[in-house]
């Protein structure tokens, strides 16, 4: 239907500028209305001499200038020829072109002709019917504050209704009557989350730790700590937090899918280049004690490779990665910084290099 | 399908803007009449179909069409009709849209009169006043466009900035856009001027109904504004130097000018160059306000809209248009040929004192508006300009000005007699003297406030003495009424506006006589502001359609009399989680007491404001007064477009042209 719309509309617009086009006809002298205009002007003088506006000698001069453009105005003046057909013609195709290409080009390209009116009155009286219901819950709910029930009817409808700061505080009161359950805490702090435009903020943390307490499997709240730790730069933990998410679900969830995208979305994870297959071996076939000090040297030696070598991108991301290891992230964040700024320049690998550091969680 | 209509709409506005700055344009210049004529029906159908966006937009918003992101994020269903109506221009698309409403309507009504007009100084103006359109409907259709959508729509929306739910600021933007975009149309008519190469008289009486128009307009909205702040923002205060509201005045000062220079040029065809330049600088001011307010220069209650590609593309209008005109100006300056001829002494060389003084004290303004962003923009230095610099710089170049005022009504013109105007206004300067005296005496200090209270009567009294003495001319009663009849209309809009300018000044100067006073109030207790009495009866919660307010219930007394029961109040807004405070007001004579309540976080006592400031309404009734005395104007006989016309059928009657 929209089409009527817009074929009426655009026939009106090529009208508005083909319409005149039709009348072919003269320009009226400018020097007529000139000339109206002046004696108009030497009248008025006649009124401003008589009112004491002007003095009589100076009027006179006044008059006399009037009279000179007057004067230099029909000499210049002329009348205006009609113009010719040809350029009428010209006009006439560019207004038949150009309106209806600009005017419907743009709108398909902007506009949205296949989204119908949606206003709140024609959605099903649905919203209507829910405000009434808020309404009198709320009435019901101030005179009894004390009813979870009311509370917990209310809250996912503020949610809905995008009042998410009274669905926590509606939470909070479930909670407060009814007693915790692990439900209850998600959905306070998915409330929070949604009152802080997405940003898990430390109450809802809080929530969904406790929720977590009551019922470990708890999925939401896990993917809401999961969503935190990427919020806080921690992308490796976001990863094994939703990678086990993953794991724990039941083979119907629809959410997977979901959780999965967010992981992809967490980048690509870095694969540290591993110590020579050779040592690697030999390594496990020491005892634990030896096999400690072994790595430790390792990495050692390899530090000191890399100040003489500074250029080795490989060398550093593994010198970060044992460190990390090694469980000594203020030595992993030295060897980060000075991998910066020996690699500087080296785009690709100062690249891997923030990677690294994000999964490895040395960094925001 | 309303709201795409609507979007459709206006996309064929930019479409057909785009043919109306070329068309009658080419017209001119191949001096070909038909494609001149073209101009007027494009210019009303391009008003049509921005009618036709405007009101599928409010339709959207009256109807709480959720699906339009501009909709949901502005407004909500619970909402009075009013704002669900004002909350159209209460955000940045949505004004913008109201911005472009009036740009075309004004284009409209000079395509309505272009009948009156030569025809290709219409068709010059319509093109230039289209490609100011045209700019400005790709700016929202790139940028903000009011109509974008939302595939599924959220059930409740995000409701209007409560500090903008309020009557005044319903009113306050579009008086002001009038007067804005009034001055687009002034620019036009300059542009077309330069264009054309005819500078003169006759063009001097189609601009100046604008220019009369765009100053009355501006003169309401942006005392409009300063009333709302004056009584929302609560500190009792009503103008604060504001860059955005510096982006107002600028404007209004340029746009002063213009009107009393578009009167010298329409009658002695002088002070061409400062017309043709007032013209320009007073709508490059007002596109410079909009840029600061909307690209995020600035921020402040007013910058709904901080987006850097916004303020990217204004900047790109703004350089555009102003450069244009300027060249356009340089090209043409030599064709600026003196008129008449004036000396010094005279309404004209008064006129001139006038402009020098306005647009100086317009620099000051600029200068102290854009210094600051500047140097922010330069090292990064934050420095503030504060009232005293505008107090030192502004003030005092004003103060000349209301000397000037009624002594420039009693000059001549083309020579004029300084001595005799100033014995003219001998009893006027007297009884300035004796009621600064009389000020003194009543309300005390400081001596400032009653010097400058003395010389606003001295304004208000001057701008009637020429007026007075020609009634005073006429020998009889009779002949003395039909004297006062005979007065053009455009006589007493000068007296008028001049004597609102008074109005102001006497309001601005009882400031000094204002009292103060901060209190912690508990319920039952008492506080004296001035000679009134003030007593908190009660606080109590209420509901409103979208908020809930505390109140605080207070009595005014004065000598143990009640005088009245004011209600200042705390309204919180659910949805956005923003207070504001609602001031309580009360006009006693010409002053008022204002009370403002501030946050009350227990049951503890409620910290209160309370002001008694005398005369204070005058600030704005001077404004309305002075806008009262534009409009006036507008009505007198000579500005009515058709009088050439009509001067010539009666001339093919050949019929004696009555004087009168």
């Amino acid at each position: 239907m929209m089409w009527i719309p817009i074929a009426v509309l655009t026939a009106l617009a090529v009208l508005s500028v083909l319409w005149p086009l039709g009348y072919r006809r003269r320009g009226a002298a400018p020097a007529e209305a000139d000339r109206a205009f002046y004696e108009a002007q030497v009248a008025e003088i006649d009124r401003d001499r008589a009112r004491g506006l002007i003095a009589e000698g100076d009027a006179a001069s006044a008059k006399a200038e009037a009279a000179r453009r007057l004067i230099a105005r029909h000499a210049e003046a002329s009348s205006v020829p009609e113009g010719s057909t040809r350029l009428r013609r010209m006009v006439a195709a560019l207004a038949l072109i150009a309106v209806p290409a600009i005017g419907l080009g743009v709108y398909l390209n902007i506009g949205s002709p296949h989204l119908p009116d949606r206003p709140l009155a024609s959605r099903g009286g649905a919203s209507n019917d829910i405000f009434a219901a808020v309404a009198k819950i709320e009435k019901h709910l101030e005179a009894n504050p004390n009813d979870a029930r009311g509370w917990e009817v209310v809250a996912p409808v503020y949610l809905r209704t995008g009042r998410p700061q009274d669905a926590a505080r509606a939470w909070s009161n479930v909670i407060r009557i009814a007693g915790p359950s692990p439900d209850r805490f998600t959905a306070l702090g998915e409330a929070l989350v949604f009152a802080e435009q997405g940003k898990v903020g430390a109450d809802a943390l809080k929530a969904f730790e406790k929720a977590l307490e009551l019922d470990p499997n708890a999925p939401q709240a896990r993917f809401y700590t999961g969503l935190a730790a990427e919020q806080a730069g921690d992308a490796g933990r976001a990863r094994s937090i939703w990678l086990k998410l993953v794991e724990d679900a039941p083979a119907d969830a629809a959410w997977v899918a979901a959780v999965r995208a967010r992981i992809a979305a967490l980048g690509p994870q870095i694969k540290v280049p591993a110590p020579d297959e050779l040592a690697a071996r030999s390594i496990t076939a020491l005892p634990k004690e030896d096999q400690q000090a072994f790595i430790a040297g390792m990495v050692e030696r390899l530090a000191s490779r890399l100040k003489e070598n500074s250029r080795d991108a490989e060398g550093w991301l593994m010198l970060v990665n044992a460190y990390t290891v090694m469980k000594q992230p203020d030595k992993a964040r030295e060897a980060l910084a000075e991998a910066r700024k020996s690699l500087d320049g080296d785009k690709d690998a100062l690249d891997k290099l923030g990677v690294l550091a994000r999964q490895l969680g040395l960094e925001g | 399908m309303i709201v795409e209509t609507g979007h459709f709409a206006l996309i064929l506005a930019l479409a057909l803007s785009a043919v109306l700055a070329v068309v009658p344009l080419w017209g001119v210049l191949s001096r070909d009449a038909t494609l001149m004529r073209s101009a007027p029906s494009m210019a009303i159908m391009q008003f049509f179909m921005v009618a036709v966006a405007y009101a599928a937009l409010t339709w959207a918003y009256v109807e709480s069409d959720f699906s339009l992101v501009n909709v949901f994020e502005n407004s909500h269903s619970l909402k009075p009709l009013i704002y669900k109506i004002s909350g159209v221009w209460g955000n940045h698309e949505g004004s913008m849209l109201l911005w472009v409403l009036i740009l075309v309507l004004f284009g409209a009504l000079v395509a309505l009169a272009a009948k009156n007009m030569p025809d290709d100084l219409a068709a010059t103006v319509l093109s230039v006043q289209s490609w100011v359109s045209g700019a400005f409907i790709l700016f929202i259709l790139l940028t903000s466009n009011p109509f974008a959508r939302i595939g599924m729509p959220p059930i409740e929306g995000r409701d209007l900035n409560p500090i903008l739910q309020d009557p005044g600021l319903a009113i306050h933007p579009p008086m002001l856009y009038l007067g804005y975009v009034g001055y687009s149309m002034t620019f036009s008519f300059a542009a077309a001027a330069l264009i054309l190469g005819r500078i003169d008289a006759v063009w001097a009486r189609y601009v100046r109904p604008w220019a009369l128009l765009a100053w009355a307009f501006l003169t309401l909205g942006i005392a409009m504004g300063s009333y709302w702040a004056y009584y929302t923002l609560g500190w009792g205060g009503f103008w604060f130097w504001d860059p955005v509201e510096n982006a107002s005045l600028m404007p209004w000062l340029a746009g002063t000018a213009l009107l009393h220079c578009t009167a010298v040029m329409e009658k002695r065809d002088a002070l061409k160059i400062w017309t043709i330049f007032l013209a320009i600088l007073a709508f490059s001011l007002s596109l410079l306000g909009t840029f600061l307010v909307r690209s995020g220069v600035l921020t402040s209650v007013h910058t709904f809209a901080s987006d850097p590609q916004r303020g990217v593309f204004i900047l790109g209008i703004l350089v555009f248009f102003i450069g244009g005109s300027l060249t356009l100006f340089a090209l043409r300056a030599p064709m600026l040929k003196q008129g008449g001829i004036f000396a010094p002494v005279s309404r004209e060389g008064a006129l001139v004192l006038n402009n020098l003084l306005l647009t100086t004290a317009c620099a000051t303004v600029f200068v102290g508006t854009l210094y600051p962003l500047a140097l922010e923009a330069f090292n990064g230095a934050k420095i503030s300009v504060g009232p005293p610099f505008f107090n030192y710089t502004f003030v005092p170049l004003f103060i000349p000005i209301f000397f000037a005022m009624p002594i420039g009504q009693l000059l001549a013109w083309k020579r004029g007699d300084l001595l005799g105007a100033a014995q003219r206004l001998t009893v006027v300067a007297v009884a300035g003297v004796v009621a600064a005296l009389i000020f003194f005496a009543m309300q005390g200090g400081p001596a400032l406030s009653a010097a400058m209270a003395g010389l606003a009567i001295f304004v208000i009294l001057g701008a009637f003495v020429d007026i007075v003495s020609r009634i005073r001319a006429g020998s009889s009663a009779g002949a003395m009424m039909s004297r006062l009849w005979g007065m053009p209309r455009s006589a007493w809009g000068t007296a008028i506006a001049h004597a609102g300018v008074g109005v102001t000044l006497l309001g601005l100067a009882a400031i000094g006589w204002g009292v103060e006073k901060i209190a912690a109030m508990k319920a039952g207790e008492s506080v004296d502001v001035g000679h009134f009495n003030v007593t908190l009866d009660n606080v109590v919660t209420r509901p409103g359609p979208n908020y809930r307010e505390t109140v605080a219930q207070m009595t005014i007394r004065t000598g143990g009399a009640v005088v009245a029961k004011l209600e200042p109040s705390r309204r919180f807004f659910n949805s956005r989680r923003m207070t504001t405070s609602q001031a309580g007001l009360l006009n006693v004579s010409l002053g008022q007491i204002h009370i403002v309540i501030s946050d009350q976080e227990t049951e503890g006592p409620l910290d209160t404001r309370l002001y008694w400031k005398p005369f204070v309404s005058l600030i704005w009734l001077g404004a309305l007064i002075m806008a009262l005395g534009g409009g006036l104007s507008l009505t007198d006989r000579r500005m009515r477009l058709g009088i050439a016309q009509r001067a010539r059928r009666r001339d093919n009657a050949a019929k004696p042209v009555a004087a009168g």
